[in-house]
Order: C-alpha cells, then structure tokens, then sequence
C-alpha cells in the first residue's frame, strides 16, 4: 500500500467525517436539548439536496442553490417543530419515533408528488471542479478539500455559537435544566423552534453539499440518519464537540476500513474470498467501533446523561 | 327462505364464474414507490402503453405497489392469486422479490411473467414451465461487458459490485467472458454514495480499464465522482446505469461512456420506432430499457391469448414458448429454460440536443442464451 493512497484515503475519511458532522450537529443538539428522537432528520438532508437541485437547475448558481437548500430546510423545519414536534416534547420516546417515521413517509412522498420518481441534476460548480495536485503527489478533487474546509468552519461556526453567545447560554442551560431556564423566563418554545431551524438547516446544507457528488433521489437522507445517530451515541448525545470527534473517527474508520481490511486479508487468504469478507467486515467496522466505546463509556465520549 | 336465495345466488355467481374467465386477468406487482419507483413506473407504462394500444376487451390489469419490499410482494400475490384470481403475474423488478413470489405464484399454476428480474436460481434448476423471462438473465449484460472488454482489448480490468447476490452475479458474468487479467476486484456496500475510497483505489492499481455494476442511484453517484477525480481510465457498465431515466442526473460525467444493453431506441425495426413514438407522445419522455421489456411482456402475453385459452395451461404455455409477437428488439426466442437468447448490444452516452442518450456503437454477444439452461430440467 503506497503512501500517497494511504494519504488520499485519510483526506476521503476526513471529508466522510465533516459531512456526517455537519449532519450529527442538529440531531446531536435536538436530542440533547429537546431529548427529542427526530427520525426525519434525514428527510431534511433530501429536502435540502432538492431544494439545491432545483434552484440550481433554474439559476445556474451553486451558491444560490447553497443559500435555498439552507432556507428551505430550515424553514419547513421550524414549520414542522411548530406544527408535529412541539406535541412531542413531553411523550415518550416511541411516540416521538412513530411521528417522526410517520413524516420521513410524508416527506418522500410529497417530493416525488412535487418532483417525480427520477433522480434531479446537480452538479459541483466549474470552478470547484476537478482534481488538484497537494505536496507529495495526491491528486485529490477540489470539491472535496472546499467540503473538508466548509466543514470545519461549520463546526468553528458551531463552537463560537455554542460558546459566546446568549442563544448558545440558553441552549446549554436547556440541555441541563429546561424547567429552571422556563422559570427564569427564556420563551422555551422559541428556543426550541430556533434549536430545531438551526438543526434542519445544517441537515439541508450538507444534502445540498454532498448532493453535488451524490445522486439527488428520494430517500437520499435515511441511509445518512443512520451515520450520523452512530455518531451522536459515540460522541455523547448533546455535545457538540463529542459529535466531532466522533463523526471524524467515524469517517475515518468507514474509509480506512474498506480499505485496509480487504488488504489484510489478502495476506493469508484467496483474493476474491479476502475482497468479500474483507468488505464485509469493514462494513460493520464502525458498529464495531460503536459497540467498543460504548463498553469504555456508556454516555458516548463527550455525554453527561446516564 | 332468505339462506335458500343467498345459496341459488352464489350457485349462479359460481356457474357464471367460468364465462367471465374468458379473458385474462394480470396481475401487475412492481415498484411504485419509494427508492427505485422509476424502473417500475417505467415497465408499467410500458405494458400498459401496449395493452391500451392493442385496444381490447378480453385484457383486465391489477396493477399494486409492492414499495421495493419481499414482504408486501408477497402478500400483494397473495391477495391477487386468492381474492383477484388472477390468471398471469408480471411486474416485480428486483430479484430478491421475484425469489420470494415467483416460485410460490409457479406452484399454484399461475403463469409469471418477468419483465425485469432475472435471478440464476429461476433460471437453472429452479426453472418452472410457468415462468417466462422476457428481459434477460441477470448475469448477461455483465457478460456482454467482458466479451466488449476482450474486443476492445482491455488486459487489466477493475472491476466492482455491491455485496450482495446480484452484484456477485455481476462480477461472476464479466469474469466468464473477460479473457484479460484482473487489476482488482472489490465489493462495496448496497446502497453505498461515496465512492472516494473505491477511486483511490482504482488510481493506484494502474487498471486499462474499469467495470462496474452499481444500479440506481449508487451509479450516479460513483459516475460523477469518478468524472471530478480526473481519472481518465475509461469506464464499462451495464445499461442499469445508463437507462433514460438517470442518464439526466448523472449529465456531462457519463457523456462517451460505453454501456451493455438487449435494448436501445435507436435498434431498427417498425415496433421499435413506433414504441418509441408513441411512448413520447403518451408519456412526454424518452422510453428506458426498462419501458421496453413491460411493452415486450404485454406483448408476448396478447400474442399467446391470441393462439390459445388461457383456462388450456399446455396450449398456453406453447403460445408463450412461441413468443410469436414482435418485439421492439427485433429478433426475440426463448431457450430450452424459458429465458431470452438474444443480441446484447454495446452502447455510447450521446447527447441529443439538451438530452443524455445512447446510441448503438456494435453487438457484443450475438444470439446470447445463458448457462444456467443446462441445468433447467422441466
């Protein structure tokens, strides 16, 4: 295995990871702040990539279709906080996850209504297109490094959010006490609405971002839902730094996995036998992965909830 | 008085049951919604594009979402068989749903026709008399991409799939025909978006070319990924990844890429270009090869009631076994398992006008059966 691909590989598990954070963040703070379980979250990760698709089909603009996909999602996340999840607050956790299975079926079928069955175009702007040559010889696309750098302002963005300002106070004094933060007359709910904008958002804004390399399609969101719950339960559920870390740990053990177990097995065994079980171990390395720190913290790496 | 009337009724509805038969119910299971809608939409607006056409009055379709899950198909055949009574089944497009309904829908002596699903278990020693495919065997346009790769002089091929039965099947195919050396095999994951891993991968193996069967969304994916890596290794797959209804999504990334199909809109003869007409006209958007196997399947089906009572099974089954109808791929017969032996084309993204589609560019395999013939024993 040369360096250089080894290299390359570190940089797509990198990319892999801030994407998933990016994702993680909004269902890490909902759940952490609300304690709700919002199952439709990836449905806001498609509603963003469509938004993205369709505004860049008309206009001809990435960073249009960047601006829509962040407003749409965002907006018919406030709109479905105030309308569904607002009466779910104080349910159990099983009320909250049929209601919110029951919107990622509304949300996949009103798309293909409004869009049709057939996967939309959207496609990575010129100027962001192809590969560029970085130190050592990796040739590795522009559109993945601008995605690592996005993401990582992302998460500064999140932090300083999180850290120095008032709505970041409120939102950490909920996730430790929501009734005292009541008591103390922050208007709850509109924290709540806002916490949940901000968290359908980033959802919409990486499915516009990872749609450009992706196919746009219903039920583009789900598989990504599952990552990024992975993340959350390693990263500790509410802490957004816990999501970090482990959405890069997560990224990067998908990536290397694939990559370096198959090789592993090549040593001692048959190529095409080594490739298969080789794949399917790596498939379940991040489970793995889970399972392992589950058993060193029980909270996830950053949680403070038992 | 009341229970004697109730009784003489049913009597009568049970007398009048065998006059109604006279035509032919179908029952059309197939994939409406959810991921993968547009391959069943297509073979439903195909099929009944050629039953409305033909215009007549002994056809009755059922048509039912089976929502891409084995469970649902099942009970949906259920359903068909005992309270529709349908005569024919036909529709299920992916093949670990035909596993699951076929072999049931065969044994009550139903008839099933596939317009899409081609497992190799249904093909070899699972093969039924009652079971008709009017698409391919799965492993064949995968064959045809290893006869094209030994044509077009590929020594070191990398080829990949998704890990499960069909993209295993895929792999097998291409293997059986690639006569050149392997730079690399891989399985990803089903349902997989990201393919940087796969292409850094296939960067450092020093491949002359890449196969790859990676069906829906996965291949739109894996295209535009592969276009924006600045790899120029040139790149082989099978129509799946290149039907009408993705070529839009994936654009400018699949533009020259060559591709292995039974079908194209551009194969010259009469049914074909009218097809192709009047699917425009009823439907506003070009046929995929999926729309081409339901209208073939509709076809095949009119053209057995035309010989033959579907109530006669043994006379039926030999008007099917003619395949006496044209279809929009010209010359069409079945083999010894029921299974199409036909032409698999080699085919080009082209763009006409604002449109991404194909254009045949040769023939890989040339009255192409399958192997697994052999061990289907009826």
């Amino acid at each position: 295995m040369s360096m250089i691909l080894l290299a390359e590989q570190v940089l797509n598990g990198l990319q892999l990871g801030v994407m998933l954070f990016v994702m993680a963040a909004g269902l890490t703070l909902v759940f952490g702040v609300m304690g709700l379980i919002n199952l439709a979250h990836g449905s806001l990760f498609m509603i963003g990539a469509f938004a993205a698709a369709a505004v860049a089909g008309a206009t001809g603009s990435f960073l249009l279709a960047l601006a829509a996909a962040l407003a749409a999602s965002a907006a018919v996340g406030a709109l479905v906080e105030v309308v569904v999840i607002r009466r779910l607050y104080n349910r159990d956790h099983l009320d909250q996850v049929l209601a919110t299975f029951a919107l990622i079926l509304i949300f996949s079928e009103g798309t293909r209504w409004l869009f049709g069955s057939f996967p939309l175009f959207l496609n990575i702007p010129p100027y962001l297109a192809g590969p560029v040559s970085l130190p050592g010889g990796i040739e590795y696309p522009m559109y993945r490094l601008t995605l690592i750098a996005v993401g990582l302002l992302i998460a500064l963005g999140l932090f300083l959010l999180i850290s120095r300002t008032r709505l970041g106070i409120q939102i950490r004094a909920g996730e430790n006490d929501r009734e005292m933060i009541a008591a103390l007359g922050v208007d709850i709910s509109r924290l709540y609405t806002i916490v949940f904008a901000i968290g359908a958002g980033l959802a919409g804004l990486a499915g516009a971002l990872v749609g450009a390399i992706q196919s746009v399609q219903v039920g583009m969101g789900e598989p990504v839902l599952i990552l990024a719950f992975v993340v959350i339960v390693i990263g500790g559920i509410g802490s957004i730094k816990g999501a970090l870390i482990a959405a890069l740990l997560v990224g990067l053990t998908d990536t290397l996995g694939g990559v370096l177990l198959p090789a592993l097995f090549k040593q001692f065994m048959e190529a095409s036998a080594a490739t298969s079980v080789g794949s399917s171990l790596a498939s379940m390395a991040i489970y793995i992965l889970m399972a392992v720190v589950l058993i060193w913290r029980p909270t996830g790496l950053f949680g403070a909830r038992g | 008085m009341k229970l004697k009337a109730l009784a003489l009724a049913s009597c009568m509805a049970a007398l009048a049951a065998p006059a109604m038969a006279e035509g032919v119910k179908v029952g059309m299971i197939t994939t409406l919604s959810g991921g993968g809608a547009g391959l069943g939409i297509d073979v439903r607006d195909g099929f009944m594009l050629a039953v409305n056409q033909a215009d007549r009055k002994d056809i009755e379709v059922v048509i039912e979402d089976d929502q891409r899950k084995p469970d649902i198909a099942v009970q949906l055949a259920d359903k068909m068989i005992q309270s529709e009574k349908v005569d024919v089944l036909t529709g299920i497009i992916w093949s670990n749903l035909a596993m699951a309904v076929v072999p049931a829908a065969v044994a009550q002596g139903k008839f099933y026709l596939s317009p899409n699903a081609g497992p190799s278990q249904l093909a070899g020693k699972g093969c039924n008399p009652n079971y008709f495919n009017v698409a391919w065997q799965n492993d064949n346009l995968h064959e045809a991409g290893g006869a094209y790769a030994n044509t077009a002089g590929y020594k070191n091929s990398f080829i990949l799939a998704p890990n499960y039965p069909a993209g295993q099947d895929a792999l097998t195919g291409y293997k059986r025909m690639y006569e050149g050396e392997l730079a690399g095999e891989l399985f990803t994951k089903l349902g997989q978006t990201d393919y940087a891993s796969e292409i850094a991968q296939i960067r450092a193996s020093g491949a002359d070319s890449v196969y790859f069967f990676l069906p829906g969304g996965m291949g739109i994916s894996f295209l535009k990924q592969y276009a924006d890596s600045g790899l120029d290794i040139p790149v082989v797959g099978p129509a799946f990844s290149f039907d009408q209804g993705i070529l839009q999504a994936v654009g400018d990334a699949a533009m020259g890429v060559v591709n292995t199909s039974q079908w194209n809109k551009d194969i010259d003869n009469p049914t074909n270009a009218q097809f192709v007409k009047t699917f425009q006209e009823a439907y506003g958007r070009l046929p995929s090869l999926y729309a081409s196997q339901g209208f073939d399947t509709a076809n095949l089906l009119m053209s057995a009631m035309d010989v033959a009572d579907i109530n006669d099974a043994v006379a039926f089954r030999a008007a099917l076994q003619a395949a006496d109808f044209d279809s929009t791929r010209g010359a069409f017969k079945f083999g010894s398992n029921n299974h199409p032996v036909q032409d698999i084309f080699v085919r080009e993204v082209i763009k006409e006008g604002d449109v991404f589609t194909n254009k045949i560019i040769g023939t890989a395999l040339s009255g192409h059966g399958d192997v697994y013939a052999a061990d289907c024993k009826f």
